[in-house]
């Protein structure tokens, strides 16, 4: 029998680069763009935090060693913990950031078709990460392919302290990491955007028709720009957490794996709603894992693979369901994948 | 006219698309007050023009005055600025979002669907529209998509209005109200541009009638000075006939055979019920209904792409063999020489493949002739080509994409390619839909053309004026039921309209 206290923080942890993964191209597609590079962009996430964190930590390693005998630091004892989060942060979002605005080029400004170019930044994401990735592991000198961030890890999977207190409750509600908490905080922002104000109203008119929502004075470029932009930071964030709180600063390539597809499966998943994927992201995380908390003979290690595809097998199921069910509030945006040009007969 | 000073002017407007002149040094001019119906062939660019209106086009060259103070239209932000508000042919509306969610659409104030819903109610009761805020536009009829749409555009404050081809989809009943409004509007000192193919229309609603033709300003009038015949000739440039000819049948023999054919739609709705009937050789039988009565299903019926419940479908060759056609597949029955050429209501719905280029389109009809592996490509070129001389289409060449043409010339090139085939048998249903009058014409003696020929022609059209014109037989539907067979040169307007509305019509005497 599965032990439900040990096994969900696993699926929540699992669920939460996916939770940003899923939201930010929820946020994406709502406005026309299907951008299948969203694995590449966590991937480029993901290793945009560990450069900034990996040159933050030479950076402290040297002012320590020229300031050694100095006892109580103001830098030390607060600066860094503040610039520790800070600056992975900042840089995975720069590094999202510009993959989102090389994608909008291409797809918007260009017209390039979507789904080649998506597919092109996730093989470009994932060299980026993995030639940047080996870099540093060089760069550190250390002997096993991985490098590890301890200096700044440790301030992203800071816990608070009644989690240790609190039992059952503390484990499963109170053990994450601040990354996790804003996940949550942010999928329901942007449901809550999406559903409620003028700016969820027009891109939801952008995505699913620009000539229209052209007509009718929205600036179809700028929402499109906007939303995949913003959308590429969210699903970047995804992978600092994975580095960063998941990983506990370790980086080593290609340890991401499949993530990123499944972040993609979820928005289908979920019909296009993000406060839906709080619950489907965490379904997901405990599906990926599901096979280590099954008695799996070593001799038969192949389940393991068979496990591992339970959730694409339901994301298969759902689409099939609400192609069936055909309610039109829960289609893709019907301009999903097209682009836009205005003078266009 | 109370106010002088137009409350549009535009000057010497011209705009391109690639080598595709569509607007040259186009003079147009619009007062408070007025109705003015801008005419033209398809393709003469009167949409063109309007969207330079409403800023969805930038024109090349040219001065756009409004009030008479010189006016930057470049999006369709500056256009609502400037009181500006277009319904277009194809409504811009957002399926999945209500009624009051794309009308408020793109405005910059709060959104408070509550505040929004109380100040549509107001425009709807001061116009006498029927408008529920809260419905979805997917549930919606065409006639109520186009009250948002018109409801949406008042909301803006617009008191310039422009309306292309507003009636191409309602019923007459449907039309009356429109219009009705649209006088009302005029009350009010509102401008508007009405751009129609219907004559009478244009005779009854509009006060100043425009012209343009290729993409030209040809001249402006009083519509009260003028009549349908001037303002065809000035659109077409030069002296058309407005008379169909009916010939009479030479030798019509049964071709098609209908038997108690019922037909139900996916949800078990019954769509045509025991309906009998006989398609001759050398004649034409005009299909009257009001829509969703059955026709199309009928149509589809015949050509094998409708699921049939009960009864039998048989053709008749030259030497009286009989033949059943349920059970055989389309291509089957196309083989057999039974063409159907449909214009659904988007046009490239069926029949023609948009991205694809005018000679593949005709190879959607012979792709299996080839040898081997390989297609046959150079019959559908000459096809083409033929078809774009016999029936005047417009177009780039017979390589551009069927999507950038117009409608019209779209519409005749399917028509065109069904013709070409040499059928026994030719349906055609709303085969001049959104055709200019030139066209339209000519379609009808494209039809006549064939009935000559012997091919037995069922025709469904929308304007039963022309059908009862062009028919020999009239079959009436009422609601998928046989309400009457009447033949087309003795049959009285309002009888058929009786037999639409009521099975069997109003001959026992009761209502």
């Amino acid at each position: 029998m599965i032990n439900f206290v040990s096994f969900i923080p696993k699926a929540v942890v699992q669920g939460i680069p996916l939770l940003y993964g899923s939201t930010g191209e929820i946020i994406t597609q709502k406005s026309g763009n299907l951008n299948l590079g969203i694995p590449g962009v966590m991937y480029v996430g993901a290793i945009s935090g560990v450069i900034g964190a990996f040159n933050f930590e030479q950076a402290v390693k040297s002012y320590e060693a020229a300031h050694a005998a100095g006892g109580a630091d103001a830098f030390l004892t607060y600066g860094v913990p503040v610039l520790s989060v800070l600056i992975p942060m900042l840089s995975c979002l720069l590094g999202s950031l510009l993959m989102g605005l090389l994608y909008c080029f291409l797809t918007v400004t260009l017209r390039a078709n979507q789904n080649v170019t998506g597919l092109a930044m996730t093989t470009f994401g994932v060299g980026f990460g993995n030639f940047f990735g080996a870099s540093l592991i060089k760069l550190s000198g250390a002997d096993v392919p991985s490098i590890a961030l301890t200096t700044t890890s440790k301030y992203f999977s800071v816990k608070l302290p009644i989690a240790e207190t609190t039992g059952w409750f503390g484990k499963i509600f109170l053990s994450y990491g601040p990354l996790a908490y804003l996940s949550i905080i942010v999928a329901i922002a942007a449901a809550l955007i999406i559903k409620k104000t003028r700016m969820g109203l027009h891109l939801r008119a952008v995505g699913e028709s620009p000539a229209t929502a052209d007509s009718a004075g929205i600036n179809v470029t700028l929402y499109k720009y906007g939303a995949t932009c913003i959308g590429c930071m969210i699903a970047g964030l995804g992978g600092l957490y994975y580095v960063m709180d998941y990983a506990t600063g370790v980086w080593s390539n290609d340890a991401f794996g499949d993530r990123g597809w499944l972040a993609i499966a979820l928005v289908i998943f979920t019909i296009w709603k993000p406060d839906m994927s709080i619950f489907a992201s965490i379904l997901f995380g405990g599906l990926y894992i599901l096979y280590l908390f099954l008695p799996i003979n070593i001799d038969h290690m192949e389940y393991q693979q068979l496990y591992k595809m339970i959730p694409y097998v339901v994301t298969l199921v759902v689409l099939v369901i609400t192609s069936i069910r055909n309610k039109r509030e829960n289609q893709p945006p019907a301009s999903l994948g097209l682009p836009y040009f205005r003078e266009e007969r | 006219m109370a106010n002088t000073t137009p409350a549009v002017q535009m000057k010497n407007i011209s705009k391109h698309f690639g080598r595709v002149i569509a607007n040259s040094n186009v003079n147009l001019e619009l007062y408070r007050g007025e109705i003015l119906a801008l005419l033209g062939e398809n393709g003469s660019g009167k949409t063109t023009l309007m969207n330079m209106l409403c800023g969805l086009y930038f024109p090349d060259e040219g001065e756009i005055l409004i009030d008479g103070k010189p006016a930057t239209i470049a999006s369709p932000k500056d256009s609502f600025s400037y009181g500006i508000g277009m319904v277009h042919q194809h409504f811009k509306l957002i399926d999945v979002l209500s009624a009051a969610e794309n009308i408020v659409l793109g405005l910059d104030e709060k959104l408070d669907i509550k505040k929004s819903s109380a100040k549509i109610k107001e425009i709807c009761d001061k116009y006498g529209f029927d408008v529920d805020p809260a419905q979805k536009i997917y549930d919606m009829s065409v006639s109520q998509k186009q009250t948002v749409e018109i409801v949406k555009v008042l909301y803006r404050g617009a008191d310039i209005l422009i309306l292309d081809e507003p009636t191409a989809v309602l019923t007459p009943q449907e039309t009356e109200k429109l219009f009705a409004v649209l006088r009302k509007m005029k009350e009010d000192n509102k401008a508007i541009i009405i751009i129609t193919h219907k004559m009478h229309e244009v005779e009854s609603l509009s006060d100043r009638v425009a012209v343009l033709r290729k993409g030209k300003y040809i001249g402006d009038m009083r519509t009260a000075d003028t009549n349908a015949a001037e303002m065809t000739d000035m659109m077409v440039g030069r002296k058309v006939v407005l008379n169909i000819i009916r010939p009479e049948p030479v030798n019509p023999q049964p071709r098609i055979l209908v038997n108690g054919l019922t037909v139900k739609s996916e949800d078990g709705i019954t769509k045509l019920n025991n309906v009998s009937f006989t398609i001759r050789s050398g004649e034409i039988l005009g299909i009257a209904g009001i829509s969703g009565c059955g026709q199309k299903e009928l149509l589809e019926a015949i050509a094998g792409l409708q699921v049939v419940e009960s009864g039998s479908i048989e053709y008749v060759d030259d030497k009286g063999k009989r033949e059943q056609l349920l059970g055989k597949d389309p291509k089957q029955i196309r083989d057999m020489g039974v063409s159907l050429s449909f214009v659904p209501e988007d046009r490239l719905g069926m029949g023609l493949v948009a991205n694809m280029d005018l000679a593949d389109n005709m190879m959607l009809r012979s792709y299996e002739n080839g040898r081997g592996p390989f297609t046959d490509r150079k019959a559908p070129k000459k096809l083409a080509q033929s078809v774009v001389k016999d029936l005047e289409v417009v177009t780039p060449g017979i390589n551009t994409p069927v999507r950038s043409l117009s409608g019209g010339n779209v519409q005749k090139i399917l028509v065109g390619r069904e013709i070409a085939s040499a059928p026994k048998v030719l349906l055609t249903a709303y085969a001049v839909r959104g055709l200019d009058i030139n066209a339209s014409y000519t379609i009808y003696d494209l039809i006549n053309e064939q009935k000559k020929a012997g091919v037995a022609v069922v025709y469904v059209g929308e304007d039963l004026d022309v059908l009862m014109e062009l028919s020999d037989r009239i079959l009436v539907l009422c609601g998928g039921e046989v309400s009457g067979v009447l033949d087309g040169r003795t049959a009285d307007r309002n009888e058929v309209g009786l037999l639409m509305t009521k099975v069997g019509g109003n001959s026992d005497g009761k209502n």
